[in-house]
């Protein structure tokens, strides 16, 4: 007898693996909203104070028009800074990685722009801009510099004998950065952009808070505030499940996404058989 | 008892190293009045322990780098601008993990801005190697030495006069690289192309060349020329025959009196 599993055996240890990683999270969420109801219940808890889980589900059905329109102009927002996030980290980074005098000139006000507080920038920004753009302002300014140093540290990590491979066939600049320096920073900007998916959505939402009670506009965070000043508790629980499945959906493909680009080549998406 | 061959009729030169100095940026002299001429058609081999500079001076003859001193003239007058002439294999298999293995041997096509009929030349340059099935797989997908064999097919695709090759088969097994030997004589003979070859190892260089340059650390210099007057083709026989023992030992105790003559190891 070998001493290595049957391949049906190790199969079979295989899909009990990934059913664990699936149904055990499962799992644990079913028992939290399990706990929920029951103090809920037990307590008495009226809703204005903590909504029983199915309440937040009733309310989601019955302010579904509302909050769905919400959801829309929130992922817009999102969507739009992470694209613009996207292209101009990249286009930043190939900038610096072309020369050196404005990356000195500029990168410190890349990295000042990041350390300070969004949510200090984004009032500011609210009384220059008009509401939407100064949304979108924010969704920007937090995504962009991740992809902007990921993009950086990529396009530098070349290997140095295929730079000299491109040398010694006389590589036009143009050449070296789109057959050699943009593939081979490919993972590094994916996953730059995993982050940044992440936080266009916290910069949309930490502006359509700080535009607050003042805005004209309607996202979910916006619809958060107005539902707090109402006490409305179970729409404030509805809009963050609604926020919540928002980052997880884009999470998920993001990581999709960098799955699909890099698996044929990348030991980051390779299976682990062996 | 075998005798040190005289040396094969002087053909001129494709390429020679002129009193060539390389002192890097930290001080460290890799090279100092080092001269070398590669004639056409050989297959000569650079012999010496790490750090001898005979990288240095294969990087040199490529145009990677530029001599501190001295001077790199080419029989055909300054060709070394064109970039067709010299294919070069690097101690790694050196491919774009990204690409397939033939958009890999495409490459140097793609860079020359050479014309359409390269999915031929391709083919053919895998042919060659023996990757014939492998056009559409990833690097990560093949062996070691069939990475190796992609490397030297994407060297040979532009159809180089002169190949150079750093080290290649240094990090293989025992096995592969024994086969990858064989397989590269066979290349050579059949194509007519002049080869400079790198290797730290003795046994390596003797099986494979016709003229080998051994050379003393510290600073780079030529210690002696051996000529290896062992007829080709050379198999698995000549590996193991008293002759190849006999060139090894001379060549082995070259190597060694270079060693005692530069600094220590």
């Amino acid at each position: 007898m070998s001493a290595k599993p049957a391949p049906d055996e190790r199969q079979g240890r295989q899909l009990l693996d990934r059913l664990a990683r699936i149904l055990l999270p499962v799992g644990v969420l079913a028992l939290v909203v399990l706990a929920w109801a029951l103090v809920v219940h037990l307590y008495s808890i009226p809703p204005y104070v903590l909504p029983g889980p199915r309440r937040v589900l009733e309310t989601m059905w019955s302010d579904w028009a509302l909050l769905s329109d919400s959801l829309v102009v929130t992922l817009v927002t999102t969507l739009e800074g992470f694209a613009l996030a996207l292209a101009g980290g990249v286009a930043l980074a190939v900038l610096f990685n072309q020369s050196r005098l404005i990356e000195y000139s500029l990168y410190p006000y890349a990295v000042i722009l990041q350390v300070t507080p969004i949510v200090a920038i984004a009032p500011l920004l609210l009384i220059y801009l008009p509401q939407p753009v100064a949304v979108l302002a924010c969704a920007w300014i937090v995504a962009f510099f991740p992809v902007l140093a990921n993009t950086t540290l990529g396009l530098s990590s070349v290997d140095r004998n295929l730079a000299d491979l491109f040398a010694l066939y006389g590589a036009s600049r143009w050449q070296v950065l789109w057959r050699l320096k943009l593939p081979a920073a490919m993972p590094f900007i994916l996953g730059g952009m995993k982050i940044a998916g992440g936080l266009s959505l916290i910069g949309a939402v930490v502006a359509e808070i700080a535009a607050g009670s003042a805005g004209a506009g309607s996202g979910l965070a916006y619809r958060i505030a107005e539902s707090g000043y109402r006490l409305n508790i179970p729409r404030m629980f509805a809009a963050l499940l609604l926020l919540s499945a928002a980052g997880i959906v884009i999470f998920f493909a993001l990581s999709l996404l960098s799955y699909l680009v890099l698996r044929r080549w990348h030991e980051s998406a390779l299976a682990p058989d062996r | 008892m075998i005798t040190p061959a005289p040396a094969p009729p002087a053909t001129s030169p494709v390429v020679a190293l002129c009193g060539v100095g390389k002192t890097f940026g930290n001080g460290v002299v890799a090279l100092d009045g080092f001269d070398l001429a590669v004639r056409a058609g050989e297959f000569l081999t650079l012999l010496g322990p790490s750090g001898c500079g005979k990288s240095t001076a294969l990087r040199i003859v490529a145009g990677l780098s530029a001599p501190t001193r001295g001077a790199v003239e080419w029989s055909d007058g300054g060709a070394a601008a064109d970039q067709r002439q010299i294919g070069f294999v690097f101690q790694e298999p050196t491919l774009m993990p990204w690409a397939t293995v033939a958009a890999n041997v495409r490459l140097p096509l793609r860079l020359l801005g050479l014309p359409a009929d390269a999915s031929e030349r391709i083919g053919a340059a895998l042919d060659r190697v023996g990757l014939a099935g492998f056009a559409q797989a990833y690097p990560r997908e093949l062996s070691g030495g069939m990475k190796m064999r992609a490397s030297i097919a994407r060297a040979l695709v532009t159809e180089p006069k002169l190949l150079l090759m750093d080290e290649p088969f240094a990090a293989l097994d025992e096995i592969t690289r024994f086969r990858l030997n064989g397989d590269l004589l066979s290349l050579w003979q059949a194509l007519g192309k002049t080869v400079v070859f790198v290797t730290h190892s003795v046994f390596e260089s003797v099986f494979l060349s016709s003229r080998i340059i051994v050379m003393t650390p510290r600073p780079g210099r030529v210690f002696k020329e051996l000529v290896i007057g062992a007829p080709y083709p050379r198999d698995e026989r000549f590996r193991t025959s008293a002759e190849y023992a006999a060139w090894c030992r001379m060549a082995s105790d070259a190597l060694a009196a270079a060693m005692a003559r530069g600094a220590p190891a």
